[in-house]
């Protein structure tokens, strides 16, 4: 059997003495998008943010086709998109550039690479605009531009849509679909319908810990666990 | 501490600086008073609060998710305190022009530390002050306007730089 590309294993992460994880194991494979759903302080983000390389871990570890890296690592090999979009200062050029830039890649290949990743989220001919004063769904699609254009492995993006008009949410999805075709794409989300439309793999976290996983389909259709069952339902409590 | 110091009266600070600087000061060995380095150092003092208050409120105010977004991209540390600073550059450009607008306008330091001496530690200010006394307000008209067309004239100058950006 293929190992998976991505394995997180008895993770624990605590802040100011409070578990954010506990114990959480959980792996993602190439070609799948694999969901995190859970309400809102579950724990997502803290899980997105250690496989994004920009917090470690209390306790457990990572590994990527089996080998066990750190946070220095991780950054090389994933990339993330954010629920709050955060734009640099200047154009969407510099905004979808930056991550080529420092990454050396050649000069020359810089405009197509940008130009691509713009055209997968329908923003062709944006190069110019200030990022700053687009919309916010514009700022997201910019957001996950500028992460596909670097063609890591491994894209995180948490709650991608969260707060965003269907018609922006719906190319942001059709992105995140066509980039999973290749890749591991993790996605965090308390959007429900999101999860059913987009996820081949769903995880259930709730408060620090997985309390269930399985195939999408399946998941929603037959939940095994009781909050689970909540959740689904709109009824956990928080 | 710098926060309570930008609003610092010119003519107290100049009168301090007076009390330092003159001959039987702790500082008059130097023999500064009078002279345009007492003028600089008086400005310098005058200006470093605004400086600083103004920059570290630039960098503060640069969204700290930035440092995080860069990470993400594979920026190393120092690469992501670079993305830092340059996008608290224009408040860093602000700072230094409110502070040299402060000291180019200001009259209290100029006065009580240059003295006003003709050729020597005359500046604008000071000659506006002068020709005011002296009843020449034509004359200290048109220093005035000159002043404030420098003054004004670079803050267009930075605004428009920053526009383009």
């Amino acid at each position: 059997m293929m190992k998976p590309h991505l394995q997180m294993i008895d993770v624990a992460k605590q802040y100011d003495g409070l578990n954010a994880l506990d114990g959480v194991s959980i792996e993602a494979g190439k070609g799948r998008i694999t969901t995190i759903v859970g309400v809102n302080g579950a724990g997502k983000t803290t899980l997105l943010r250690i496989l994004a390389g920009l917090d470690v871990p209390s306790r457990g570890k990572v590994l990527i086709e089996g080998l066990e890296t750190d946070s220095m690592k991780l950054r090389a090999h994933c990339t993330m998109v954010f629920q709050k979009t955060v734009m640099f200062g200047g154009s969407v050029h510099r905004n979808v550039a930056y991550g080529l830039q420092i990454n050396r890649v050649s000069a020359l290949d810089v405009p197509d690479r940008v130009r691509s990743a713009l055209a997968l989220v329908n923003l062709e001919g944006f190069e110019r605009r200030n990022a700053r004063k687009l919309s916010s769904g514009e700022q997201q699609r910019v957001a996950i531009a500028r992460a596909l254009a670097l063609e890591r492995n491994i894209i995180l993006v948490d709650e991608p849509t969260a707060n965003l008009d269907p018609a922006n949410a719906m190319i942001i999805e059709r992105a995140i679909r066509e980039c999973a075709q290749t890749r591991v794409v993790l996605l965090s989300t308390h959007n429900l319908s999101q999860a059913r439309r987009l996820s081949d793999r769903v995880i259930h976290l709730y408060k620090g810990r997985v309390v269930e996983e399985g195939e999408a389909a399946s998941l929603f259709a037959d939940p095994k666990d009781e909050r689970t069952k909540l959740f689904i339902n709109g009824e956990l409590q928080f | 501490m710098f926060n309570a110091l930008i609003g610092i009266p010119t003519v107290a600070l100049g009168l301090l600086l007076y009390l330092v600087l003159s001959r039987s000061g702790p500082l008059g060995y130097f023999q500064l008073l009078y002279t345009p380095y007492g003028i600089m150092i008086g400005q310098s003092i005058l200006i470093t609060p605004i400086v600083v208050s103004f920059s570290t409120s630039a960098l503060e105010s640069v969204d700290p998710e930035l440092k995080s977004l860069a990470r993400t991209l594979g920026a190393s540390n120092l690469q992501t305190d670079s993305v830092m600073m340059r996008e608290a550059f224009w408040g860093v450009v602000l700072a230094v022009m409110a502070a040299f607008n402060r000291a180019f306008a200001e009259l209290g330091v100029a006065m009580m530390i240059g003295g006003n001496i003709r050729n020597v530690t005359r500046v604008l200010t000071t000659a506006i002050a002068l020709e005011t006394t002296r009843g020449d307000i034509g004359l200290s008209i048109a220093l005035t306007i000159i002043l404030l067309t420098i003054a004004m004239s670079l803050s267009v100058l930075i605004n428009l730089a920053r526009k383009s950006t």
